[in-house]
């Protein structure tokens, strides 16, 4: 059992700066994301847009401000649960929360504060008639081992970098490869574009565009799928051992609808006239994910959110303290990790 | 400045006669946001940088609209139940050549 101060859900910009602040008071936090990397959208939809309304930051490309949220937040040495969906919550006696992820971790914290964007990032699915049935019998949305797919034949679906960078991969792996894209033109690094080309005229790749994938075949598991020719509309029936279709991924808010959690226009409503808390006291809801009149879905509305959220679960936790907030430039910055970050010494020293 | 009068057919079907500023620097998919038109979570998921399908909609008048960009051409090559007059709201900028243009939303992708 991971044990912290205060659990944030959502690693990306809001959860990682509420780690700053928490750590200011002393108060250690665990992040757990569904995407393997932090920074939620910043780092998985658009990292190389540029950002203009970070307050001191006239153009911030996006990558690179959770970059710098990450350095910002490393002497509070926050713990990660990365590629983990938070799934389910357990309210314990004493008032305190246990959260279980879909992998099975557990997680144990008095304060829980929901930072979850627009909700966990979902593989998208074609609409197809039976996908459900051949699910994890010849139909998969990730590739976690590609070793599995070694001498089978695979057909991928997508136009986009990952489509792209796995065909690459499984060329060499799988015994035959086919991608399909519903255009002639990919949207991906120009040398995995390039790569493709050359993979594809050495036979190594079977490319079949413009075209897109219409019927699953196969009696207990996927036999073969049905290839329709966008241009021509002829079909065309490929025998495949796996389709593995590749269109990106949207957020959805996922298992967190089903908390017990006020609701209103697929956000949690949270009380803004104090301190971003839910209707179940503990649980809080900072950045995108939370609504209150006014609300407006900006990242540095959620720095502010998560500012005075820390202050309101540091009271929660330690209720019999006083306190008052400190400035950085006055207190400084002292880390968990020992370091220590302080304005220097004004030098006193008389002039003959 | 003027408004200009636009016909927008919600996810159910219904016709929205609605009013829009040209003078916002607003897209079509703020249009039907700021009237609420789908539901707050459905439409403009991605902000407005052509990089999801949430504000697809099919353009039902033959008015002139600029072409599309390599991104919205990619996204949607990605999306689903796209038509022949598919276009992505956000990339559809109000002015005023725009008046009395009749679009429907696509369905939400779940």
């Amino acid at each position: 059992m991971i044990k912290t101060d205060i659990l944030i859900i959502g690693a990306g910009p809001t959860g990682l700066f509420a780690v700053f602040e928490a750590g200011l008071l002393k108060l250690k936090c665990h992040l757990i994301d569904a995407l393997p990397q932090p920074g939620g959208q910043c780092a998985e939809i658009y990292p190389k847009k540029p950002i203009y309304d970070i307050p001191g930051f006239p153009e911030v490309l996006a990558g690179d401000l959770v970059d710098n949220l990450m350095e910002q937040i490393k002497p509070f040495q926050p713990g990660f649960t990365l590629g983990e969906r938070a799934e389910t919550i357990d309210k314990l006696d004493d008032g305190t929360f246990v959260v279980t992820t879909n992998k099975g971790t557990k997680h144990h914290a008095p304060i829980v504060a929901i930072a979850g964007g627009l909700g966990s990032f979902e593989p998208r699915k074609p609409l197809l008639e039976n996908l459900a049935k051949y699910e994890d019998n010849g139909v998969a949305y990730m590739i976690k081992e590609p070793e599995i797919y070694r001498g089978k034949k695979v057909l991928i679906a997508g136009g986009g970098d990952s489509a792209l960078d796995w065909s690459i991969f499984l060329a060499n792996v799988a015994d035959e490869v086919t991608l399909v894209h519903r255009r002639n033109e990919f949207r991906g690094a120009l040398d995995s574009v390039e790569k493709v080309q050359q993979l594809k005229n050495e036979g190594k790749i079977n490319l079949i565009t413009p075209a897109e994938v219409v019927a699953l075949k196969g009696e207990n598991k996927l036999e073969k799928v049905t290839v329709k020719n966008t241009t021509t509309s002829d079909l065309t029936d490929v025998e495949v051992d796996n389709f593995i279709p590749l269109f990106g991924l949207s957020p959805k808010l996922g298992p967190i609808a089903n908390w017990g959690l006020e609701i209103e226009k697929n956000a949690i409503k949270v009380d803004n006239t104090l301190d971003y808390q839910t209707n179940i006291p503990g649980i809080y809801a900072i950045g995108d994910v939370n609504t209150y009149p006014g609300k407006l879905k900006l990242i540095l509305c959620g720095f502010h959110e998560a500012t005075l959220m820390c202050q309101s679960a540091y009271q929660k936790i330690f209720p019999d303290k006083k306190y008052v907030m400190k400035y950085t430039t006055v207190g400084g910055v002292t880390g968990f990790d020992g370091s220590k970050k302080e304005a220097p010494k004004a030098v006193v020293k008389a002039i003959d | 400045m003027s408004d200009i009068k636009l016909k927008i057919i919600d996810r159910d079907g219904e016709l929205h006669e609605v009013d829009a500023p040209t003078d916002m620097n607003m897209n079509l998919m703020e249009v039907v946001r700021s009237y609420e038109l789908a539901p707050e979570g459905t439409i403009g998921i991605c902000g407005g940088m052509a990089m999801c399908a949430s504000c697809q909609c099919y353009v039902k008048s033959d008015h002139q609209l600029p072409e599309k960009s390599d991104d919205e051409e990619a996204m949607l090559a990605e999306a689903f139940f796209v038509e022949d007059n598919s276009r992505l709201g956000c990339q559809i900028h109000i002015t005023e050549d725009l008046d009395g243009l009749e679009v429907e939303l696509a369905p939400a992708e779940d």
